[in-house]
């Protein structure tokens, strides 16, 4: 089968093939991330062994030592089961449309990132031209869904996360569009698309075989990105909202069954989906080195060559969220307020400064 | 249809997708979970014991005065994205320009840091 075929297709049929792959997309990413480092990184980097055993073949002796073999593969099984079959409650003083509407609204966050996000020359959804500013827009809709939640169950500990994610996601947004700014200054062009062909038709000191990746020129935007991202995900160093040693779930306490599960996918997924946006804008996204965008090669190994690069990224978010404690909530206001977004300031400074001078 | 209309056209059929997947999701998981009413079942969690008071009751809202600043810095942000593609043809002036722009928002910053307004209080 060849593109060509494809690009004739209708507008609607093209739209079909492309709604049956994000909707795919969407579940397996949240799965592949869930299985890959939520229970076998973590359990390797924190010894948890819970989720090592079920599937049977760490019963064997000499089997367990053997990192390779897919032990505590039936655990996802297992937890989508126990998911399903729970009861479906709605707490007795809960704001019953507000509260079911919650996921609705941050899975619909969460799908509305991936319309922009290319995985080859013509493998995208939708090339906005504003492509990044998009994906930080429909991002920050789930901080709708989180508020809703929160307050629609009538609960103070669901209230109080509510809000705490409210000042959280606020407070890392800037440090986030800032830090990126400097990508679209280099780049001269906000779709997620165009920046991957800056990346791919760039050269460093003139040698031009590796492109530009971004991430060398931009490392502190990528940083910045990465710290701001950390915090919008929700993810240890920054999880108060979620911190179940003081608010038992946060916002997530009154919900049960497929609608938590609905909530724990959305975090999964926009991890996933994070990962791919920093991949996009700082490490080259589906460009290979030696596999020009015009080649018809670039649309086939294009979405592997994006996946690894996801999991490069992933890896680097969930180590961090593995390895350190948590803020207190004050520290985090002012690590943003006070240190990432003056610095996110100068980045786009010096970032305009070498652009007009070089 | 204009080129630009259909491209968002594309977005909201995504973005019904999006709530279309929840919908079938939870209809296709009310016809395999149990349903069991009980009264205790529906009062809200606390720690165990019975709730004190509603979850409605007021509570402090500590980052009013950052929720502000935010306004403002986002806003600036939407100033900057368009002078951020076109740099390159703007050249020493739209730099100088933005120079200015920024200096003027990043003192606004530090009247609020000097003022006490970053703290947690």
């Amino acid at each position: 089968m060849t593109f060509a075929v494809v690009l004739h297709l209708a507008y609607w049929q093209l739209t079909i093939i492309k709604l049956l792959v994000v909707l795919s997309v969407v579940p397996l990413g949240a799965l592949v991330l869930g299985y890959v480092f939520l229970m076998k990184v973590m359990a390797h980097m924190q010894s948890r062994l819970g989720p090592m055993d079920s599937g049977g073949l760490a019963s064997r002796p000499g089997l367990r030592e053997n990192p390779f073999l897919p032990h505590g593969w039936f655990q996802l099984i297992g937890d989508f089961v126990k998911f399903v079959q729970k009861e479906d409650i709605f707490p007795a003083l809960a704001d019953r449309w507000v509260f079911a509407l919650a996921p609705a609204v941050v899975i619909m966050s969460t799908f509305l990132l991936f319309v922009v996000v290319p995985a080859g020359p013509h493998l995208i959804a939708q090339n906005l031209d504003v492509g990044i500013f998009f994906a930080l827009a429909v991002s920050s809709l789930s901080v709708l869904g989180v508020l809703m939640a929160g307050w629609a169950s009538a609960n103070k500990y669901s209230l109080m996360g509510a809000l705490r994610a409210a000042g959280q996601l606020i407070a890392y947004e800037l440090p986030m569009v800032l830090g990126i700014m400097g990508v679209v200054v280099q780049a001269g062009t906000m779709s997620l698309q165009g920046i991957v062909l800056a990346q791919a038709h760039g050269s460093i000191f003139g040698f031009g075989r590796l492109g530009e990746p971004f991430v060398i020129t931009q490392f502190f935007g990528f940083l910045l990105f990465l710290a701001a991202a950390q915090a919008e995900l929700i993810q240890t160093p920054f999880d108060m909202p979620l911190a179940e040693s003081e608010l038992v779930a946060g916002y997530l306490t009154e919900y049960s069954g497929l609608r938590y599960l609905l909530f724990y996918m959305a975090e999964t997924a926009s991890a996933f989906a994070f990962a791919a946006i920093a991949a996009t804008l700082f490490l080259g996204g589906w460009y290979l080195p030696g596999i020009g965008p015009s080649r018809q090669l670039a649309d086939v190994i294009g979405p592997f060559v994006l996946g690894a690069k996801i999991m490069l990224v992933a890896f680097l978010i969930y180590w961090i969220r593995f390895t350190y404690p948590r803020l207190r909530e004050d520290q985090l206001q002012t690590f943003a307020w006070k240190y990432l977004i003056p610095l996110s300031l100068v980045n786009i400074l010096v970032t305009g400064i070498l652009k007009v001078v070089f | 249809m204009s080129e630009l209309l259909r491209s968002y056209l594309t977005v909201a059929i995504f973005g019904g997708a999006g709530v279309g997947m929840v919908a079938l999701m939870l209809g296709a998981g009310r016809l395999i979970r149990p349903v069991r009413p009980q009264p205790a079942k529906y009062v809200n969690y606390e720690c165990g014991v019975d709730p004190v008071g509603t979850g409605w009751s007021q509570s402090h809202i500590r980052y009013y005065i950052f929720a502000l600043l935010f306004v403002m810095f986002d806003v600036e942000a939407v100033f900057v994205f368009p002078w951020a593609v076109r740099l390159e043809a703007l050249g020493v002036f739209g730099l100088v320009e933005m120079v200015v722009f920024i200096a003027v928002l990043a003192l606004g910053l530090v009247y609020a840091w000097r003022k006490g307004v970053l703290k947690w209080a």
